[in-house]
């Protein structure tokens, strides 16, 4: 196969993967560029134009205060967890230590637990630790259903990582801590970036903790408030607003992928050693 | 668990090892014994910020699942055993969600996988706009669940949707039960297919790309390249998307409620738990019901982990 119709044939798999993932989220974009009174008509392209919907999310702080908290809320909890689950997977993949399976088993355990059932012994409890309605109260319990994914992928990438390069980095005077850091950490960015993708992505989207544990501007993030545009606008529904911010919110994801993607496939530990 | 790897460890080969001359490893020696104390150490805070979310919380919940504990009827309150189990088992309620669940999870797992698998090699081997495919692909992950299903839901309600209009007339598929199944499957598969095909992709760059050329050079077909290199490399990682997605999948919730709200014999498990507790607000029937998806999750666990064997993160592996 010469490289042309190879090319061709590529080309050919990417327009059927863009055009599968975006023809619904055009459906969205068109949605919240509707007007009013044609939004209920059916039609894939809009009849009518406005930037209403827009306007009038950005017009009061519900959503914009929203906004940063996200945004806040997401940075923090993506860094600490690959932070703190990478220690975490370095030991499960790399070191002898008893309890290691009932720590893997425990933490898949925990993660699965039906979240609808956490939130409301969850809710008293922040309460009384005056975590209720503030960033760490969002922050911790994302941190917690975020971990287990994290140590997962993260320990299958460190357990690839040849043995060798850390005998070596320790041979040429190398601090565990500094074999880490300047030889493993780096070997293993595919998997640290997809790990920050997914938890960004998971704090993000997360509706029921969000709901339940905010109740104010202070800590609401976008997908709580979004459920509180029905009353804002009585006499519409507020689906145009809903569409609005569903593409405004998707914006900060597109960048935050396009400039970590590169990092994904990073020719791993190839040429590093040799076999 | 802990034996079992304790076993995996001895079966694994150690000629290999030996031949390299790797240092003996005696039991309990200076060395193990710091090993063991760096493994805890750092096991330390991802194990403490678990804990404190989630032991007092799952206490309570199996707690009340054990309580006869309606919020209408208060004073009511008190210990009954097992009795709510009993009550959700024999329950027809229960056994449809389940129905439901479960087929959602089958259905939806199995194509996300082959479509993930596929996105993944697009993603990897691209000659054109990699970059661009790479984040075009994760939208749909990234897109708000609530937001994406109120667009569905939208799209197929007859009059307001492009998709319902293309249905014959007079046609509603969302309020009958199996095409409503159907669009939560389209609309779930849609939107996650992506976490998988990214857990795919981490697993698809650890393959060597020499190994692949020397194949090629050998005359390895492509299919073959496939299943007897690719896919035995790409089994830890298969094994996390997998196993991750599956149990995602059996708590759908998000979809469902803005889809059809459990109507019309869509409810899954989750819905029917959240319907108990703050609809009905029957703590006592609503904990159980958390407590029996937690089992029934936590089977379906150790079923992949058990089936992918030395495979799975934990266990004891060759160090050469």
């Amino acid at each position: 196969m010469n490289r042309t119709t190879s090319k061709t044939l590529w080309g050919i798999g990417d327009a059927i993967v863009i055009i599968v993932a975006l023809v619904p989220v055009l459906w969205l974009a068109s949605l919240s560029f509707k007007d009013p009174s044609t939004i209920g008509d059916g039609s894939f392209v809009p009849q009518k134009w406005t930037l209403e919907n827009y306007r009038g999310i950005f017009s009061t702080d519900l959503f914009t205060r929203a906004l940063v908290n996200s945004i806040g809320i997401a940075v923090i909890a993506t860094a600490l967890a690959v932070l703190i689950g990478s220690l975490a997977a370095y030991a499960v993949a790399r070191l002898r230590f008893p309890g290691k399976g009932v720590l893997v088993g425990a933490a898949l355990l925990i993660a699965v637990f039906p979240p609808i059932s956490l939130v409301t012994p969850l809710f008293n409890l922040w309460r009384e630790l005056h975590l209720f309605d503030t960033w760490p109260g969002l922050i911790i319990p994302y941190l917690t259903f975020s971990l287990p994914l994290t140590i997962y992928v993260l320990s299958t990438f460190f357990r690839d990582i040849p043995w060798d390069l850390e005998k070596a980095a320790k041979v040429d005077g190398a601090s565990p801590f500094q074999a880490f850091t300047r030889v493993i950490a780096p070997l293993a960015t595919p998997g640290i970036v997809t790990t920050a993708i997914l938890v960004f992505i998971f704090c993000w989207n997360d509706f029921v903790f969000a709901i339940s544990l905010t109740s104010t501007l202070n800590s609401r993030t976008v997908p709580a408030a979004i459920a509180f545009f029905t009353g804002a606008s009585q006499f519409q529904t507020p689906i145009g607003s809903i569409a609005a911010a569903g593409v405004v919110i998707t914006i900060p994801i597109i960048v935050f992928v396009f400039i970590f993607q590169r990092r994904i496939v990073a020719g791993l530990t190839s040429g590093a050693v040799k076999g | 668990m802990t034996a079992q790897s304790g076993a995996t460890g001895v079966t694994q080969p150690p000629a290999q090892v030996r031949s390299r001359g790797r240092r003996a490893r005696a039991p309990l020696s200076e060395g193990a014994r710091a090993e063991r104390r760096l493994g805890w150490l750092l096991c330390a805070p991802a194990v403490i910020v678990m804990l404190a979310v989630t032991a007092y919380p799952i206490g309570y919940a199996v707690w009340l699942s054990l309580q006869r504990y309606d919020l209408r009827f208060p004073a009511e309150s008190h210990f009954i055993g097992l009795a709510n189990y009993a009550t959700v088992l024999t329950s027809n309620l229960w056994w449809t969600a389940f129905g439901v669940t479960a087929f959602i999870t089958v259905v939806s797992v199995a194509i996300e996988f082959v479509l993930g698998m596929a996105l993944a090699l697009v993603m990897r081997w691209t000659l054109i706009g990699r970059g661009g495919v790479r984040t075009v692909v994760l939208i749909p992950y990234g897109i708000v669940t609530v937001v994406a299903a109120y667009s569905w839901q939208y799209a197929w309600t007859p009059g307001t949707g492009y998709l319902a209009n293309l249905l014959p007339n007079g046609s509603a598929p969302l309020t009958s039960q199996w095409p409503a199944i159907f669009i939560t499957i389209l609309a779930e598969v849609w939107k996650t297919t992506p976490f998988m095909a990214l857990l795919l992709l981490a697993g698809v760059s650890l393959v060597p790309d020499e190994l692949l050329r020397a194949a090629k050079v050998d005359g390895a077909s492509g299919w073959q390249r496939f299943t007897q290199i690719m896919l035995p490399l790409m089994k830890p990682a298969i094994l996390v998307a997998l196993l991750f997605r599956t149990l995602d999948a059996f708590r759908i919730f998000d979809n469902i409620y803005i889809l059809t709200a459990g109507a019309n014999n869509t409810r899954s498990v989750s819905i029917l738990g959240y319907d108990n507790l703050f609809t009905a607000l029957n703590l006592g029937i609503g904990s159980a019901i958390s407590v029996l998806i937690f089992i029934a999750v936590a089977i379906i666990a150790v079923i992949f982990v058990k089936g992918f064997g030395a495979a799975a993160p934990g266990q004891e592996v060759d160090r050469g």
